[in-house]
C-alpha cells in the first residue's frame, strides 16, 4: 500500500496540475479527452479529478465498461438459459442486476433459477465438476483483460473432459470502438486515455493504426490519481504541439508488444468476430467467439433456447452516454426513473458504469464551479 | 443433550425443547432466570428515559475472524442503544435454528453471546427458540432486542449536528465488512483482516462524562459504512459535512483488499465504530478520551460540519480534488450482519 500511496502524493499532484494549467493557459480552444475503461471512469470520479482540471479540458467517458456495452439481447439470452431445467448460470456479480427486455437474472433467481456469482471463470469450471447433473453456463463478458482467464477455463474444461461447462460469449476487444468514435462526425475526441489493463495484454502498439488513421493522440494511462493527471498532461502536450502519437504513461505495467503469453492462450481458444456494442452498433472484428474446435463449449450453439424479442427501454440514453455524446445528467431518466436500486440501463448497474459513478459521486466533481 | 444435532423437536415446546433449554441455553446465557418462572422478564423501575431497539442477525458465514453471529447479535443491539446515549440494562434473544445444526456449533455461538454480554456488563433477560426445517433458514438467525436507560438529559441525536462540529471516529473503517467478505466461500482472499465487532456502551459513557453537552450526535456506521451514515446525519441535521480523505483511518490490508475487489472502504460495514459530532472546543478532549479507550486507540478527527448547506457530504481527496459522497446504492455485500 505504501507503493500505492506514492501515486496519490498531494505535492506531486500539485506540481503536475501547475504544469497542466500553465500549458493550456496559452492554448486557444478547448480539449476533450475520452477514457475508455470503467476503472478510469471510477478513478476520475473517486479522486475528484474533474474539479482540479483547467476549464479548457473536458473529460468524457466512453465505452469502457464491459457490462454497459453488452447488448440487451445478450441479457435476454442469459435469462432464457437460466430458465432451463438443471442449469446453473455462473457470472461476475454486476451482470445479475442488468435489466433485459422483461426480466433480469436477479429476478429469475428470485423465481427459482440458480445463479452463482463467481470471481474467476475457473470457479465456474469447479462448479461444473461439483455438479455433473447440471449444465453450467458461464457468462463471458469482458475485454482482453478478462478473456485469457476465460480461455484458461475452457482449456481446463477440455483437459478434464467436462461435458457440462459452457460459455455464453459476448467478449469484446479494443481498440475497434475507439476508431468508430474517432470517425464519428458528431463527436470531437481530441485524445484518448487508453485503458491500462487491456493495454497490458494488447500492448501500446495496438493503438498505432488508430493514431495513423485518425491523427488522435493516445496515451496508455494507469489508474492511480497521479497516473491519470500525468496521462492528461501528456495528451494536452500533444494537442498543444499539434502532434498525434501513441505514448505510454503506465510504463511500469504496459509494454509496447503487450503480454504475448496471454494473447497466445486467448487466440488459441477464441477468434475475432463482428460484435454488437450497446449504443454504438455493429463493429467489424471487435468481438471474440470460440474457435470451431471449442464449439462444444459454446452455450449459444449447444443449448438452444427461445430468446424473447429485444425491447429497448424507452427514453434510456445509455447509448449516447457510452459514446460520450451526453453526460448522465442530460438523460431525463437519470435519478428520476433510473437509479441504482431500480436501474433502467446498464450504465446505472455496473459499478464502473458512468451513470452509477455519477450517481454515487455526484455532479459536484465536474468543475469547481459546483462549489 | 442427548442429540448432537438440533432436531425439529427441539423447537416443539415439548420434551426436547425443555432439554435444549435446561442443558444448553439457560446454563450458558445465565442471565436468563428459571425458564419455567414467567413468560416475561420483569424489570425494576428505572430512573431516566428509556430507549428500546431491535435488530436481526443473518450474517454469512456465522463465524468470521474477530467474532461470530453470537457476539455480533449482542454487540449490535448494545451499540444501537449506546448510539441513543442509553446504557443497556437488558437484552432479549430470539433464536431461529435450521434443523441439523450441530449442537457444538450452537454451544459456541451461545458462549460467544454470553461472553459478549458479560464483557459489556449487560444481562440477557429473556429469549425464545424456534427450529425450522432444513433449508428454511441458513444455519441460524438471531434477533436481539434491548432496553437502555438514559441517566442524563442531554439531547444527543442525528438531528443535532451543528456547523463547526468536528467529526470523530474511534478507529479504522471497513474492517468488519472486509473480514466477513474475506472469509466467504469462493473468495480466495487470504488475509488477516479481523472484524471490529465490539460493544461501544462504555466508550459512549466515557464521552458523555467527559464532554457532556458538547457531544451533539452519535451514530454507528454499520451497513452502508461511514459514507451512508454521514449522509443520513447531514440530511437529518440539515448541514453540510466535509471529510478529509487523508485523515480517514484505514488498515492497510483492508485498503488493499478493497482495491482488489473494487470496493470503497467508506461504504463498507463496521460493527465496532461510532461517529461522534463534537463541538470544536471539546474535540481534542474527546479524541483523547477515545484514544485512551480499549476500542478507540486509532481514533481520528476525519472532518467537520462546514456549513448549513443542507444534506451534502463532500470529500476532499488525497490529491486535493472534491467529490460528493452519496448513500450506498443497492447492496454492496448481502448478509454482512
Amino acid at each position: 500500500m505504501k507503493h500505492q500511496q506514492e501515486y496519490r502524493d498531494p505535492e506531486l499532484a500539485k506540481l503536475q496540475l501547475q504544469a497542466l494549467h500553465q500549458m493550456v493557459s496559452e492554448f486557444d480552444g478547448a480539449m476533450t479527452f475520452m477514457e475508455v475503461c470503467g476503472t478510469h471512469t471510477m478513478a476520475i470520479y473517486q479522486n475528484g479529478i474533474r474539479s482540479l482540471l483547467p476549464d479548457k479540458i473536458r473529460l468524457i467517458s466512453g465505452p469502457g465498461c464491459p457490462v454497459c456495452v453488452t447488448p440487451v439481447g445478450y441479457v435476454d439470452h442469459a435469462v432464457a438459459l437460466s430458465r432451463r431445467p438443471n442449469t446453473i448460470v455462473a457470472t461476475f456479480g454486476d451482470m445479475v442486476r442488468v435489466p433485459g427486455s422483461s426480466s433480469s437474472l436477479l429476478k429469475e433467481q428470485a423465481l427459482g433459477a440458480t445463479i452463482k456469482i463467481v470471481y474467476s471463470p475457473l470457479d465456474a469450471v469447479k462448479l461444473a465438476e461439483k455438479h455433473p447433473e447440471s449444465d453450467i453456463v458461464f457468462l463471458g463478458v469482458g475485454f482482453e483483460t478478462t478473456v485469457p482467464t476465460v480461455a484458461g477455463a475452457v482449456l481446463t474444461a477440455a483437459q478434464n473432459q467436462l461435458d457440462n461447462f459452457y460459455v455464453l460469449c459476448s467478449h469484446k476487444t479494443m481498440p475497434g470502438p475507439m476508431a468508430a468514435l474517432a470517425g464519428d462526425p458528431e463527436l470531437q475526441v481530441d485524445g484518448y486515455l487508453c485503458p491500462a489493463h487491456v493495454s497490458a495484454i494488447i500492448g501500446a502498439n495496438a493503438y498505432q493504426p488508430l493514431v495513423d488513421a485518425y491523427k488522435v493522440p493516445c496515451v496508455v494511462t494507469g489508474f492511480e490519481p497521479l497516473d491519470v493527471l500525468q496521462g492528461v498532461l501528456m495528451l494536452a502536450k500533444q494537442v498543444v504541439a499539434g502532434e498525434a502519437q501513441v505514448e505510454t504513461q503506465y510504463r511500469r505495467v504496459v509494454k509496447p508488444e503487450g503480454n504475448l503469453k496471454a494473447r497466445e492462450i486467448l487466440y488459441r481458444v477464441f477468434e475475432p468476430c463482428d460484435s454488437r456494442w450497446r449504443g454504438i452498433g455493429d463493429i467489424p472484428d471487435s468481438g471474440l467467439q470460440l474457435r470451431s474446435e471449442f464449439c462444444r463449449f459454446d452455450a449459444a450453439l449447444q443449448l438452444p433456447v427461445d430468446v424473447e424479442d429485444t425491447i429497448e427501454r424507452k427514453g434510456c440514453l445509455c447509448g449516447e452516454i457510452l459514446k460520450g455524446k451526453i453526460r448522465p445528467t442530460d438523460c431525463p431518466l437519470f435519478c428520476t426513473v433510473c437509479t441504482p436500486e431500480d436501474p433502467v440501463g446498464a450504465c446505472m448497474v455496473s459499478s464502473e458504469g458512468t451513470c452509477a459513478a455519477e450517481y454515487k459521486y455526484g455532479g459536484w466533481s465536474i468543475g469547481a464551479g459546483g462549489w | 443433550m442427548k442429540s448432537d444435532i438440533i432436531l425439529l423437536g427441539h423447537g416443539s415446546g415439548g420434551k426436547l425443547s425443555h432439554e435444549l433449554l435446561d442443558d444448553l441455553i439457560v446454563p450458558i446465557l445465565s442471565g436468563i432466570g428459571q425458564r419455567d418462572q414467567n413468560d416475561a422478564a420483569v424489570l425494576t423501575q428505572q430512573q431516566g428515559r428509556l430507549a428500546f431497539t431491535t435488530d436481526s442477525y443473518v450474517v454469512d458465514p456465522i463465524f468470521f475472524p474477530g467474532g461470530s453471529i453470537g457476539s455480533l447479535a449482542i454487540h449490535g443491539t448494545i451499540n444501537d442503544l449506546a448510539m441513543a446515549a442509553a446504557m443497556p440494562i437488558g437484552i432479549s434473544v430470539g433464536l431461529i435454528i435450521e434443523e441439523g445444526l450441530a449442537v457444538s456449533t450452537l454451544r459456541t455461538i451461545l458462549e460467544d453471546m454470553s461472553a459478549a454480554a458479560e464483557k459489556s456488563g449487560v444481562r440477557i433477560l429473556t429469549g425464545d427458540t424456534k427450529v425450522v426445517p432444513r433449508g428454511k433458514v441458513d444455519k441460524i438467525f438471531i434477533n436481539t432486542s434491548g432496553i437502555g436507560v438514559m441517566e442524563h438529559d442531554l439531547d444527543i441525536s442525528g438531528r443535532n449536528a451543528r456547523v463547526g462540529d468536528k467529526i470523530l471516529i474511534n478507529g479504522t473503517i471497513g474492517d468488519h465488512g472486509m473480514a466477513v467478505m474475506a472469509s466467504r466461500e469462493g473468495l480466495e482472499l487470504e488475509s488477516d483482516i479481523t472484524s471490529d465487532s465490539a460493544p461501544l456502551n462504555c466508550l459512549v459513557a466515557d464521552l458523555i462524562q467527559g464532554v457532556g453537552s458538547q457531544l451533539h450526535a452519535l451514530r454507528d456506521p454499520t451497513r452502508g459504512g461511514v459514507a451512508t451514515t454521514l449522509k443520513e446525519i447531514a440530511i437529518q441535521s440539515e448541514v453540510e459535512i466535509t471529510l478529509q480523505e487523508n485523515s480517514l483511518p484505514v488498515d492497510s490490508t483492508v485498503a488493499a483488499a478493497c482495491a482488489i475487489l473494487g470496493l470503497d472502504p467508506l461504504f463498507v460495514a463496521n460493527e465496532g465504530k461510532l461517529l461522534a459530532f463534537i463541538a470544536p472546543e471539546a474535540a481534542d478532549q474527546a479524541l483523547a478520551i477515545m484514544c485512551n479507550h480499549e476500542f478507540g486507540k486509532e481514533a481520528a478527527i476525519i472532518g467537520e460540519v462546514t456549513s448549513a448547506n443542507s444534506g451534502k457530504v463532500r470529500l476532499q481527496t488525497a490529491i486535493g480534488g472534491l467529490r460528493a459522497i452519496e448513500m450506498l446504492a443497492g447492496e454492496q455485500l448481502p448478509r454482512i450482519c
